[in-house]
């Protein structure tokens, strides 16, 4: 219990240690986050009318960072499966900061649904035995178990690894692997739901289609993959923690592969929709297309199209794929094209027209803008601490036993390491 | 017996005789009151001045006492409120309304009857467009004026068409009805197999036992997950504190009906269980100078509306989605009998 404590503030101290860059990116975050209390301030004392929500479009901006980033939070076990089920050891080691991702992802879209509901006053009615529970029959009290049981199981998992590898110990991988076999199935389960939050509405013929989960998985391994491969590269360059090109590579073929799977299931609900036009393919037509003159999202759509196919051709060619280049630009394109199409254009689009044929449309307010802007920062701030300590305790500078490196807890050496970085970074 | 001692603002109809002789000087009068209701609007989403200032001498917590505050955030769900716990709910709700409005409203838990089971059945012969029940409703139900609420929308129809999505929402011509078109008025069908109630991850929103899908304006967190999954259209969000004009605060109140709201909370028709409860007309039935609106009990052999379903040919909104909704519409054409 008393190492556990001191686990814990070693972690905590190691959050508060850093170069001047480190200090410059947390202070930048704290600063969205600014932008989003100050924000939020204006929305608890006025209403969702600070939104450009409406009954018609009841659902906007918030829901669809929600729903994009309960994929990326999924994603995050891309990397736990090849680590433990098929042993690869350069893929063991970074297995921890695509914990640290999911961890972070699930805080964000948690995030999102908070700003959402109307009454964060009354966000414990959603506690079990506290509240009043609609389980099994509510998608939305599903999402809230799966939710947060992915948050614990991501929490717990690489706690309890760093824990022993803090006290210098190995972590016996029985130990834990029937819960890694749970969080990838768990993975899968968080955004089938989600993806089921919006399925299950008959009145909305757009989402009601069973195509949607299977779409939202696909799409949330294209987007996850391009986030890591940026963020293995971040860690490879601001860290000395070494991150396998082994890894990159991978994770660069998972994503060309899920592109592929959730661009055919894009074409097959355009299929349908378009061959034989009924009234269930209005929405599909209002964002391709436009409606009645309205195409608030034609262009929105189009974008994603482009840079979705952009991305596909240079993820498919080994060339492009295999230079970091193209691929970070590959990863960046298809990272933005799913975060459109899965995001505003499939949330939006489902509330136009409404169940009575009226065409309203919605565009997001800068206040909106300004609330969401924090939510993306207290993910990067959580995932910065996390990574940090993590790679802290994995490479031995903390910890409880015998081999530590030298200079633990000193913190100048460590300001210089990082600046040291920096400057090489620079040049 | 209650009935007697209440008030009753709501017989109050003085543009009825009007309308039926001149439907355009009714379909003005309207339109001259959402006016105004868009005048005040504009200043209200200046900023919460205008309910900042009704409230300045008030202390803070919202425009309510501390303890009162406290009381509501910590109130229990209707279904497991004690007698006592929802008596001081009641009295919460009418000093709210009385530091908000300075009117001492009437709310209380009116239950369902015994025996009771509500349809409701609309005449697309007699409708006329003139959207006398949308008033009526709102004058009965408390709504935000400014943020416009309405429980009831009259679609404009072409004839020889119910496709929805031709139809026309803010129809205004200069008389009403016009030439080649039919009116088609949409309000919560209280689906027996309610999608908003599934959704609902809280149980904000139930069937009760007279079959009115009803909400406990209390409990709901403002997720609008019922909005999502609602396919009539019938669910409306209080985006901002909802702002009524004392004078046209209706004060007779019902819990699970047209008590005032709150911002963020989730609403829509009842079909009036302040009134239907006990044995009245839901507003808009008596608001409807046509006739095209029948309220009444499906368990009641002798009622018009059981006659109607026998001997009209009826048809229900949307009935491939399987909702079962209590909500028929039917035509003056009577069904050839075998």
């Amino acid at each position: 219990m008393k190492i556990f404590f001191a686990f814990i503030v070693d972690g905590m101290k190691t959050a508060f240690r850093g170069g001047a860059l480190y200090y410059l990116w947390m202070s930048f975050l704290l600063f969205l986050m600014g932008i989003t209390a100050w924000n939020y301030f204006f929305q608890l004392r006025d209403g969702l009318v600070i939104t450009g929500l409406s009954d018609q479009v009841s659902w906007g901006f918030y829901i669809a960072n929600f729903a994009f980033f309960v994929g990326i939070a999924a994603a995050g076990v891309l990397l736990t499966v090849p680590a433990y089920i098929f042993h690869r050891k350069e893929v063991k080691s970074v297995v921890v900061i695509g914990e640290a991702m999911a961890l972070s992802a699930v805080v964000v879209s948690m995030g999102f649904v908070a700003v959402d509901i109307g009454r964060i006053d009354r966000a414990w009615h959603v506690i079990p035995g506290l509240g009043k529970f609609n389980w099994p029959h509510s998608m939305l009290a599903w999402d809230i178990v799966v939710l947060n049981g992915y948050l614990f199981l991501n929490l717990f998992i690489p706690m309890y690894i760093l824990f022993k590898h803090y006290q210098g110990k190995e972590a016996p991988i029985r130990k834990y692997f029937f819960w890694v076999v749970i969080t990838c199935f768990w993975a899968i389960s968080i955004h089938t739901v989600t993806a089921w939050l919006l399925s299950s509405n008959v009145a909305r013929p757009f989402w009601h289609t069973s195509l949607m989960a299977p779409r939202f998985i696909s799409s949330a391994f294209t987007a996850g993959p391009a986030l890591m491969i940026i963020i293995l590269q971040l860690v490879r360059r601001y860290t000395d923690y070494p991150v396998s090109q082994g890894v990159i590579k991978m994770l660069a073929i998972i994503m060309a592969i899920a592109m592929q799977i959730s661009l055919y299931f894009v074409a097959a609900e355009l299929f349908t929709d378009f061959y034989f036009e009924g009234a269930h393919a209005a929405s599909m037509h209002y964002l391709f297309l436009g409606l009645d003159g309205f195409d608030g999202l034609k262009s929105w759509i189009w974008t994603s199209v482009a840079l979705n196919l952009t991305a596909l051709v240079l993820l498919m060619v080994h060339k492009t794929r295999n230079n970091m280049v193209t691929l970070n630009i590959a990863c960046v394109l298809g990272f933005i094209g799913i975060w459109i199409e899965k995001g505003m254009g499939l949330v939006v689009t489902g509330f136009i027209p409404t169940p009575l044929g009226e065409i309203f449309e919605y565009t997001p307010t800068l206040r909106e803008l300004g609330v969401s802007v924090g939510i993306y920062a207290i993910g990067a701030f959580i995932f910065t601490i996390l990574v940090k300590v993590a790679i802290e305790i994995e490479l031995g500078r903390i910890g409880k036993h015998k081999n530590i490196n030298q200079g633990v807890g000193n913190a100048s050496e460590l300001d210089e390491m990082t600046t040291a970085k920096t400057v090489t970074v620079s040049t | 017996m209650t009935d007697k001692q209440l008030p009753d603002t709501n017989i109050q109809t003085p543009g009825s005789q009007e309308q039926e002789s001149n439907p355009d000087l009714a379909r003005r009068h309207f339109f001259k009151r959402l006016g105004m209701v868009g005048a005040t609007g504009v200043a209200a989403t200046t900023g919460v001045s205008v309910a900042v200032e009704a409230t300045k001498t008030e202390p803070s917590w919202g425009g309510s006492s501390f303890m009162d505050a406290m009381g509501d955030l910590f109130q229990d769900h209707y279904t497991r409120m004690s007698d006592e716990e929802m008596t001081e709910a009641l009295d919460r709700i009418k000093r709210k309304a009385k530091r908000k409005f300075g009117i001492d409203i009437h709310c209380e838990d009116t239950k369902p009857m015994p025996d009771t089971y509500f349809g409701y059945a609309l005449n697309l012969s007699k409708c006329r467009g003139y959207r006398e029940c949308v008033e009526g409703c709102i004058r009965e139900n408390n709504q935000g004026r400014d943020s416009q609420v309405q429980y009831i929308r009259v679609l404009e129809m072409d004839e020889g068409d119910s496709n929805l999505e031709h139809s026309e929402h803010y129809y205004d011509p200069a008389t009403v009805p016009v030439k080649g078109k039919y009116y088609l008025p949409v309000q919560c069908q209280q689906c027996d197999n309610a999608p908003c109630v599934k959704a609902c991850p809280v149980e904000a929103t139930w069937m009760d036992k007279d079959g009115i899908v009803v909400i406990d304006y209390n409990w709901c967190i403002g997720c609008r997950m019922c909005m999502s999954a609602c396919p009539y259209w019938a669910r409306h969000f209080n985006w901002t504190e909802p702002q009524i004009a004392a004078e046209d605060l209706n004060p007779n109140t019902n819990y699970l009906g047209n008590r005032p709201r709150m911002k963020g909370v989730v609403e829509k028709c009842h079909f009036c269980t302040q009134r239907t409860r006990k044995g009245r007309q839901p507003a808009c039935m008596e608001a409807c100078p046509t006739g095209a609106r029948v309220f009444g009990n499906l368990l009641d052999p002798d009622s018009e509306i059981r006659w109607i379903l026998e001997n009209k040919t009826v048809f229900r909104l949307k009935e491939e989605l399987g909702t079962e909704p209590k909500f028929w519409y039917f035509t003056d054409e009577a069904r050839a009998r075998t």
